[in-house]
């Protein structure tokens, strides 16, 4: 029986799980101008900083990032001490000590940014019944990336009066389906920011995007410098190839 | 050469085992169409991704844990914490795709020159062999950091397998392990993509000893008569090997460095969830245009059929193409419809993209059909009606510009300018 079931469920998914999604109406997303894009991109350490602090203030309420450690956070341009002060405000869970029993502490560079649930169903209870992705990989792990996320974040709108919406939930034209369960997460001055940056729900937007591609990214800098050099090596050994090619052939008519 | 040979540890060895003869009369002295182009360059450079991939890969083998709950931190722990682990990654990663783009090249290249004519049919054989065996691998690797797209990837494609009537269900609890996509399937994977690419270099070798009895094919499809005809391969080909080398790795180094998940799927950075199936199920681009084929047949087994069909008729080309000239050179109506046909893969290669919706699904079909009929209907006919060109009577004549034959030392004598 089990198995008819999983035949057959099997057979669903090739032949009508294939089929696509219903499409729905998705909004035309705008293309930002990143730092970290093209071939000479870099991160803007301020714009790192400032995103981190809508992280911190903002997002991780109901978001983890399981693959951020305090030790990553000095490459937002912050000093060793500064992120041992940031790490110093969490406790973290450890243990068992030589007693047995488990324990909490400050947290130190070498931990998680701890998780703001302890697991799937307790984020799913307190979150109308909706599990916030982990925002490690999230810039990456949507088509769109970075743009889509900044288009999604700012653009919250009141649903058209033919669009009905389900109880909890928000409209929103860029979310796959439109109805996203996660609520406007930005509001002007939601957070102040200590350079003196107006905090707009764009500039905010544009911020954590960057400091999120940096934590899906983070070797972004570093890949595209290498780059440039392996590039220009590879050009001047094609063109000695090239050379040698046209010489030794040379020998010969063809 | 000769003053290495004399030397006596050189000496000491090739008494007991003649390897310094064996690879001078393989690849150094080892006689080359002297009119190759640059469409012969995709040999080598298949043979190098093949390496590249199983060097990163051994590396990447280090750190990798193939477990269903710890795969995917696994490759993040590849990405982040592995000094230039990021590297080897997406260089293995792009590199698959850099394989595949190489040996489809390689494929067309022989199909446009007739390279799998006689007397080189099992040279045909066992280069598709190795695409079969690089299509599995891939397919197995594409599973292994855990995603999304590769869970459910898996599990479309393991499915197909229960279309089979009597060993179907058998045989696709084989490949899981058990009665879903799970931990055992992935272990058998990680596997298996371990062992296949080493079989693969397996068949290369005798992809290479077949392609050494008769020696390569070249532009003109008519066979060496002589030694004007050749060219030692080394210093020619070496060098013209390494130049196309360079502009293969610049290529590659482009993906690697500035757009490494271009080819890829958004959905795969998102951990493997059964109890979420991604609204867009696709396959990499390289296996897009047999997925085509296999939606576009509304009936499941048949599908699988014509999917694995469209490579297996493959192997029946040496006889469906009942020409006996081989180059497309001198055969015009062959030249267009070989560039339709190709036309034809990339058609379907980007339906397979889209979902199978509205005229997608029209011109898959119709797409699918002139696949098939391009190697049972036209590839037949065209044999017995075309009218070919006539063939130069020699390679050298050509290249040359000389008419008739000449004494080969003359020849000779005339070509090494030096």
């Amino acid at each position: 029986m089990m198995r008819a079931v999983m035949g057959a469920a099997a057979a669903a998914i090739v032949f009508a799980g294939l089929a696509g999604p219903a499409s729905a109406a998705v909004g035309e997303i705008e293309k930002q101008n990143w730092s970290f894009d093209g071939v000479f991109g870099k991160f803007d350490k301020a714009a790192l900083q400032r995103g981190f602090q809508v992280y911190k203030e903002v997002c991780a309420g109901c978001h983890g990032l399981e693959y951020i450690a305090f030790r990553n956070l000095t490459e937002l341009g912050l000093n060793e001490d500064q992120v041992k002060a940031i790490a110093a405000e969490y406790e973290i869970e450890d243990g068992p000590d030589d007693e047995g029993e488990m324990f909490t502490r400050p947290a130190i560079l070498a931990d998680i940014l701890p998780s703001p649930f302890a697991n799937d169903n307790a984020a799913r209870a307190s979150n109308n019944g909706a599990l916030p992705p982990d925002l490690s990989l999230i810039a990456k792990a949507r088509t769109g990336g970075p743009d889509y996320l900044h288009a999604l974040l700012t653009g919250y709108v009141d649903a058209p009066a033919d669009v009905k919406i389900n109880e909890g939930m928000s409209y929103n034209p860029y979310f796959p389906g439109n109805q996203i369960a996660m609520p406007p997460p930005i509001d002007d001055d939601a957070v102040e920011y200590t350079d003196g940056t107006p905090a707009t729900v764009d500039q905010m937007s544009l911020d954590v995007v960057h400091f999120l591609m940096w934590a899906a990214e983070p070797k972004l800098e570093i890949r595209k410098r290498m780059g440039i050099k392996v590039i220009l090596f590879l050009l001047v050994l094609t063109a000695l190839f090239y050379a040698s090619k046209r010489k030794v052939w040379s020998r010969i008519d063809h | 050469m000769e003053k290495f040979m004399q030397n006596p540890i050189v000496r000491w060895v090739e008494y007991r085992l003649p390897v310094f003869a064996f690879m001078n009369h393989q690849l150094v002295d080892y006689p080359t169409p002297r009119n190759l182009n640059y469409w012969w360059n995709f040999g080598s450079l298949a043979g190098i991704a093949l390496v590249i991939q199983i060097v990163t890969g051994i590396v990447l083998a280090f750190h990798y844990t193939p477990q269903a709950d710890l795969a995917f931190a696994s490759v993040e722990h590849i990405m982040r914490n592995v000094n230039y682990g990021w590297l080897l990654r997406y260089v293995h990663s792009n590199g698959a795709s850099m394989f595949f783009i190489v040996v489809f090249i390689h494929l067309f290249r022989g199909m446009y020159y007739g390279s799998y004519k006689a007397p080189r049919e099992i040279l045909w054989w066992l280069g598709l062999v190795i695409l079969l065996m690089m299509m599995a691998t891939a397919f197995m690797g594409y599973v292994l950091p855990w995603g999304q797209m590769s869970y459910w990837g898996a599990t479309v494609i393991t499915n197909m397998f229960t279309a089979f009537p009597l060993v179907g269900d058998w045989l696709t609890t084989l490949l899981w392990g058990g009665f879903v996509v799970g931990n055992p399937t992935l272990n058998r994977f990680f596997s298996l993509h371990y062992l296949l690419p080493f079989m693969i270099v397996g068949v290369v070798v005798v992809h290479l000893w077949a392609l050494h009895v008769h020696k390569s094919n070249n532009p003109l499809g008519i066979d060496m008569k002589g030694p004007q005809d050749s060219l030692p391969f080394h210093p020619y080909y070496t060098i013209k090997d390494m130049y196309g080398l360079g502009i293969f790795l610049l290529v590659f180094a482009y993906l690697v460095f500035f757009a490494p998940n271009m080819l890829g799927e958004a959905d795969n950075y998102i951990p493997a969830n059964p109890l979420v199936t991604p609204p867009h199920i696709v396959p990499e681009w390289y296996f897009l245009p047999f997925y085509s084929i296999l939606r576009a047949i509304p009936d499941k087994l048949l599908g699988v059929i014509g999917m694995f069909g469209a490579t297996m008729i493959l192997f029946a080309l040496p006889w469906l193409d009942t020409s006996k000239v081989r180059s497309a050179k001198f055969r015009p109506i062959f030249k267009q419809f070989f560039w339709l046909f190709v036309l034809d893969v990339l058609v379907l290669g980007w339906v397979g993209k889209n979902p199978p919706e509205g005229m997608f699904i029209i011109i898959g079909r119709v797409a699918s059909v002139y696949y098939f009929a391009h190697f049972l209907v036209i590839l037949p006919l065209l044999g017995k009606f075309e009218k070919t060109c006539p063939l130069p009577e020699s390679i050298g004549t050509p290249v040359l510009g000389g008419g008739g034959e000449m004494p080969s030392g003359a020849a000779a004598a005339k070509r090494e300018k030096s």
